[in-house]
């Protein structure tokens, strides 16, 4: 082979090889640029197709308690309540039980538990969230009416504002027996997200401070929870975005109504499951499917700002 | 005070650090025999027999994984954190056997500190950092506390330069003022022996300086063990040397005498840097 | 009790830093303070309990309502109406079918986002706008991504179909895949794609060839958690494949899905629908948790 064949022949395999990391390249960036699309096509879609109730109703759409499909008078103020109070009260619940967890996970277990323990509460994430309906609305519930609630409401009557909070009938279903379901739900997340912030503490500083005698609750106290405590807000914003857009679980369990209870045991509804009980009865072109979609747009911007901050908060220490 | 009175009545189980004899100065503030030490299966210390004498400060050299930081780490039993870590053998603290695992854990760690290779600034104020490990073990008032953290900041010679910014952030200081922060909240507990791990390993020459004068003046008042990687810093700072290598105590000397006229080969070589 | 041994000596400061230590109130504090750590320490046992507690609840309800149902003609027969004795097969399968197609058009565009932020956006603000959206996209409620997928392919293209189920899963496989993906890829050491470049191979031959096989348990990890995940999904099929009961197979035309059919049938007053639902809930958790613990097995395997 002569010289000049040779480097006639690595020239044009070099053209090709520069072509082909060109496409690869380009395919990345594609794709890349594809997710930015993707999201900003589901915010216009949710906007575009709830456009007509945000025309006919304008900003009293969020602040209307109606929804009345027969006067064709839709408002989102119910189900904005219902999602927002049925979070809190999840992440109430779950918050501290996920502490304990991760506190369990990191510093209390012997080493051969956390494994399978760590691995259990990971798979309580795994189940389908209409299993936790299905679980929900045959076991839970029955507990709550026949059990739970007939004794609290028992226990707070004639007391002020407990009266109120915890009013009879004793349904089973309603605000709080979804909040219960929730806080299950996202109790798997937040103590998974907390275990792994735990862990990225330097052990240095864990062994300083039991090298001046302190216990393992106080240093987790006053080192572990200090020196990771933007990303525990991080992960229960986390698990609060999720308990915000959960459907299939809520829907079982949540009564299915469209007005305020005043009551915690009361019937209410959620912007998703609203949404997934009311979409069958709403043909296209309604104004109740634009209200719809317009809830859907709503619940969308609120999960995007909780999830937003919630990544903002967790980036430093994971990395990502 | 009311649990104090009845805790006496009530029998004590195992060795109980709090009722120690007054002992002489000049005997072995801890005398380790037979000491062996096992991560697992594998022994990392073979039968060391050292003893670390009251108010000197011991130093302890040899090559990386020789075994000086593990004896380190048996004194104030870190390695209870880890498991699979065990100790046998003993290691004598007027009277009480630090390895015995009846030993109350948090009561020797307030008697026995230790400062790390790193700086570790709890994340608190540079106050509060000092105060984290006295309110351990102590019930001070607001000025009693007051003044323990200036005592021990002016002892690790950090008071003039934090005593105005004493509620800033620790992380806010310079490395070689962390580890000196490091220093005060051990000397803050006032325990009885302080453990040094390669503490200037990770400072610049400015800081090293200070920190080994330091040292050379709380041995007035600590029984202090150190381990350094650095053969000049063990000639400036330690009364008396120990070399190890390979899990065992080779030999140990006074400062003077082991960098100049060592009894063994393998101390020799080392100390002249055939290997490392 | 360090100050009783510095007694007399030319230490003025330590003199003043107040009467020497109490033993009594030390061992106070210290029986305070240990009886603190022992009752946090079993306030986690309780709350770890509880966590193992409501799995076992769920598994143990699912097994004891389901077994009892599960019976060949669940496999065999199609949905049918109540009391004339049905199956899900049509629903099992059409989960399969939207499973499998949903994974297969998710995880070529995940990967090659995954690829994106991993090789060629390090540090760009593109690059890290993509992964901002990406993980938002994973925690999105899914509910939304069925609405999406309703009104730019149901609505407009005449009707419920199993390719739009298809693709609302797929949406949902993609931002699970890119995390996956990325990390993985960053895990690679950087010798390796050295070794790889200083041999002369381009760069995209160094990442199909070595390293995507370097990575190769961990992505197919992600594509597993998807698969997971997707299989269980009912709230995004709800406005995109619809639900069929009867047997098709036609992508154009709406599909039964085991979520969806399980969702009618336990809302049902049928007592054999409902049977059926846990039944076919049983199927599907058992499935989801298996595919899990599958992909445990395979991580582990590489470390």
């Amino acid at each position: 082979m002569s010289q000049t064949a040779l480097s006639a022949h690595q020239l044009t395999s070099r053209k090709s090889r520069l072509s082909g990391d060109a496409i690869f390249a380009g395919a990345a960036l594609v794709s890349g640029v594809f997710v930015l699309l993707l999201l900003g096509a589901i915010i216009l879609s949710l906007f575009i197709g709830g456009w007509p109730a945000f025309h006919a109703f304008g900003l009293s759409f969020v602040t209307n308690v109606d929804w009345d499909p027969v006067q064709d008078v839709f408002g989102a103020a119910v189900s904005i309540y219902g999602t927002v109070l049925t979070s809190i009260i999840a992440l109430v619940i779950a918050v501290p039980l996920a502490f304990g967890v991760a506190f369990y996970l990191t510093e209390v277990a012997p080493t051969w538990l956390r494994r399978p323990v760590g691995t259990a509460i990971e798979l309580l994430a795994a189940v389908p969230s209409i299993i936790y309906g299905m679980w929900g609305f045959y076991v839970i519930v029955p507990l709550m009416s026949q059990t739970i609630q007939p004794a609290v409401i028992e226990t707070f009557e004639g007391i002020p504002v407990l009266e109120t909070l915890f009013a009879g009938p004793p349904f089973g279903t309603g605000l709080f027996t979804a909040s219960l379901i929730l806080a299950v739900m996202v109790l798997p997340f937040i103590a998974a997200t907390m275990r792994d912030v735990f862990l990225t503490v330097p052990p240095v500083f864990k062994e300083s401070a039991y090298g001046v005698g302190a216990t393992t609750w106080e240093v987790m106290r006053s080192i572990v929870i200090p020196y990771t405590r933007i990303s525990v807000v991080g992960g229960i914003m986390l698990g609060l975005g999720r308990a915000l857009g959960e459907t299939m679980a809520v829907t079982f369990v949540i009564g299915n109504t469209n007005r305020i209870a005043t009551s915690l045991f009361g019937p209410g509804n959620t912007i998703a499951s609203i949404v997934a009980l009311e979409f069958p009865e709403s043909p296209a072109g309604s104004l109740k499917l634009a209200s719809l979609l317009a809830l859907g747009f709503i619940l969308f911007v609120i999960s995007f700002i909780v999830l937003a901050i919630s990544r903002v908060l967790l980036k430093p220490r994971t990395g990502g | 005070m009311n649990e104090a009175t009845t805790s006496q009545a009530e029998p004590i189980t195992g060795p109980t650090l709090e009722t120690r004899p007054e002992i002489a100065a000049t005997q072995a503030k801890i005398a380790i025999r037979n000491l062996d030490f096992f991560y697992g299966d594998n022994r990392a210390l073979k039968s060391i027999n050292l003893d670390f004498p009251e108010r000197q400060v011991t130093g302890m050299i040899g090559p990386s994984g020789c075994g000086k930081s593990t004896l380190l780490r048996c004194l104030n039993r870190m390695y209870d954190l880890y498991p699979g870590q065990r100790a046998t053998g003993e290691a004598m603290m007027e009277g009480i056997n630090i390895v015995d695992p009846k030993v109350d854990l948090n009561a020797l760690r307030s008697r026995i500190g230790m400062v790390f290779q790193k700086p570790t600034p709890f994340p608190m104020s540079i106050y509060d950092n000092i105060a984290f490990g006295v309110k351990l073990h102590e019930k001070l008032t607001k000025a009693q506390m007051d003044e323990r953290v200036e005592w021990s900041l002016s002892r690790a010679a950090l008071w003039d330069e934090v005593k105005d910014r004493l509620a800033s952030p620790a992380s806010g200081l310079s490395g070689g003022q962390q580890q000196r922060l490091c220093i005060a909240r051990s000397i803050a507990v006032r325990p009885e022996v302080i453990l040094f791990d390669e503490p200037t390993s990770a400072l610049d020459p400015i800081s090293t300086l200070k920190v080994e004068e330091l040292i050379d003046e709380l041995k007035q008042d600590f029984t202090i063990a150190i381990v350094t990687h650095n053969m000049q810093q063990a000639a400036r700072c330690a009364d008396r040397v120990a070399f190890f290598y390979l899990g065992e105590m080779v030999e140990v000397g006074t400062a003077a005498q082991m960098f100049t006229a060592p009894r063994e080969l393998r101390t020799q070589q080392y100390i002249t840097g055939r290997f490392s | 009790m360090s100050t009783t041994a510095s007694a007399g000596l030319p230490s003025p400061n330590l003199r003043s830093s107040g009467p020497k230590r109490d033993p009594a109130v030390a061992l106070a504090l210290g029986r305070s303070r240990k009886r603190r750590d022992i009752i946090a320490r079993w306030l986690c046992v309780g709350a770890t309990t509880i966590g193992i507690a409501l799995l076992a609840s769920i598994l143990a309800t699912l097994l004891v309502r389901g077994l009892g149902g599960i019976s060949l003609d669940v496999f065999t027969k199609v949905t049918l109406p109540p009391g004339s004795d049905g199956g899900l097969l049509n629903a099992i399968v059409g989960s399969l079918i939207q499973t499998a197609i949903g994974t297969a058009i998710g995880t070529p565009i995940g990967l090659m986002v995954g690829t994106y932020l991993s090789e060629y956006a390090r540090g760009s603000h593109l690059g890290n706008a993509v992964r901002f959206v990406s993980d938002v996209l994973l925690s999105a409620p899914s509910i939304l991504i069925g609405l999406f997928v309703y009104t730019v392919l149901v609505a407009p293209f005449g009707g419920f179909s199993g390719i739009a189920g298809c693709i609302a899963l797929a949406v949902i496989v993609i931002p699970i895949v890119v995390r996956t993906t990325e990390d993985m890829l960053q895990l690679i050491p950087v010798a390796l794609r050295e070794a790889a470049v200083a041999l002369g191979a381009p760069k995209w031959r160094s990442i199909v060839f070595v390293c995507y096989p370097a990575a190769r348990e961990g992505i197919l990890t992600g594509v597993l958690l998807a698969v997971a995940r997707v299989a269980g999904e009912t709230a995004p099929l709800l406005f995109t494949s619809l639900g069929n009961l009867n047997w098709s197979l036609s992508l154009a035309q709406p599909m039964a899905s085991l979520p969806v059919t399980i969702y009618q049938y336990a809302g049902s007053a049928f007592d054999d629908w409902v049977r059926l639902a846990w039944a076919g809930a049983l199927l599907i958790t058992l499935g989801v948790l298996a595919i899990n613990i599958i992909a445990r097995v395979v991580l582990r395997q590489r470390s």
